[in-house]
């Protein structure tokens, strides 16, 4: 076993309701695991789409949704874990520069699905040094209250993007809140949400 | 007819550009590939498109899809060798029957020089068909058009996940010394 670096206090539920206070227009992303549960906990809403799936996929697709509504803001949470699977993303969105969007990554440094095995960013590695390093000019390293309030109003600002935050929360496991599992239906919603044809 | 293959009389990559432009198409995301380089030439040309530079192909089928939620359509072009990167990322697109058109450029077929290229293109279609891809092969330069609008409709109005895999014998032989 490694050190574990990351180590953080915050409450994951508290987080991420916190961050999603006063929302606007935010369109949100989340990925698969906790932070769809807690996402979902936090209050379901015809802007969110959920992750069941995709491991690795959940800031890209939040580039596509940007770049599609670069008038709205658009938030992906997700955990350490699902971010590490798709990294090289981060690279990708860096030099596409959407203004409007934000990656929220809720760090434990671990696993939590799967058992709570160490993640890379728990034996070491900075989530933040690593999307700074990409090209992601506004990061947040969030620890308490106060960092989550600033990162909550960067989120509604479409001017300074892309942003990265680590939000660094404790280990602790809450009970599953599941969100719709039906992508169709929460594809749907978001697109009607948005005035767009369904089929 | 010999080697006139490197020069078609049909100028397919504008041909498939023009194509999806018409179909609305406005993002277009990619790993290069030299026989996709006239096509990312010209997606960079045009201002109006949205063109994304990926670091692995999985990125381009995850983008399209938040694309689609918002209301923009995204191609996604690479290379046969990318097609198995993308595997577990394509059921993002079957779960969700979100709308997804892949536009892919063979190798390990017509005169290849390079064996590693062989297994993974020998298995392009299998491995998309049995993520639930419909797979059309582009073999004929003036067939170009009609395929890319079929295939766009297909995907878009359809919403189903489409690939078209476009004949290395189309692409040419590559050269492996610069003149």
């Amino acid at each position: 076993m490694g050190v574990e670096m990351s180590a953080g206090t915050l409450d994951r539920r508290v987080a991420v309701k916190s961050l999603l206070q006063n929302r606007g227009k935010t369109l949100v992303i989340t990925g698969l695991g906790s932070s769809t549960y807690d996402t979902f906990a936090a209050g379901d809403h015809d802007a969110n789409f959920y992750l069941w799936g995709a491991m690795g996929g959940a800031a890209l697709m939040g580039l596509g949704l940007a770049l599609a509504q670069p008038d709205r803001p658009v938030l992906v949470i997700t955990g350490d874990g699902e971010q590490l699977m798709g990294l090289g993303g981060l690279v990708t969105i860096a030099v596409q520069k959407p203004k409007n969007l934000t990656i929220a990554v809720l760090d434990n440094g671990h696993f939590g699905e799967t058992g709570m095995q160490m993640s890379h960013s728990g034996l070491g590695a900075d989530l933040v040094a690593i999307a700074k390093s990409c090209g992601i000019v506004q990061t947040h390293d969030v620890r308490d209250e106060a960092g989550l309030a600033t990162l909550r109003d960067a989120i509604q600002d479409l001017s300074t993007g892309p942003r990265f935050a680590a939000i660094r929360i404790a280990n602790a496991e809450h009970e599953r809140a599941l969100a719709p599992r039906d992508g169709i239906h929460v594809r749907n919603r978001m697109r009607q949400h948005l005035g767009l044809p369904i089929m | 007819m010999g080697e006139t293959v490197s020069a078609p009389a049909v100028d397919w990559p504008a041909a498939i550009f023009s194509e999806l432009k018409a179909a609305g198409v406005s993002q277009i995301s990619y790993v290069p590939d030299a026989g996709h380089a006239r096509l990312i030439r010209m997606a960079h040309d045009d201002p109006a498109m949205k063109t994304i530079v990926l670091t692995t192909e999985e990125e381009g089928i995850a983008i399209a899809a938040g694309a689609w939620l918002g209301g923009d359509k995204s191609a996604v072009l690479l290379q046969s060798s990318g097609v198995g990167n993308c595997i577990n990322m394509l059921s993002l697109a079957n779960s969700c029957r979100f709308p997804l058109l892949m536009l892919v450029t063979m190798r390990g077929e017509w005169a290849e020089f390079n064996p590693w290229q062989v297994p993974m293109g020998q298995a392009t279609p299998t491995v998309l068909e049995a993520m639930g891809l419909t797979v059309f092969r582009l073999e004929k330069p003036e067939e170009t058009a009609e395929m890319i609008a079929n295939a766009a409709a297909l995907a878009f109005s359809g919403e189903q996940q489409v690939a078209v895999l476009i004949a290395q014998r189309m692409i040419g032989r590559k050269k492996w010394v610069s003149k």
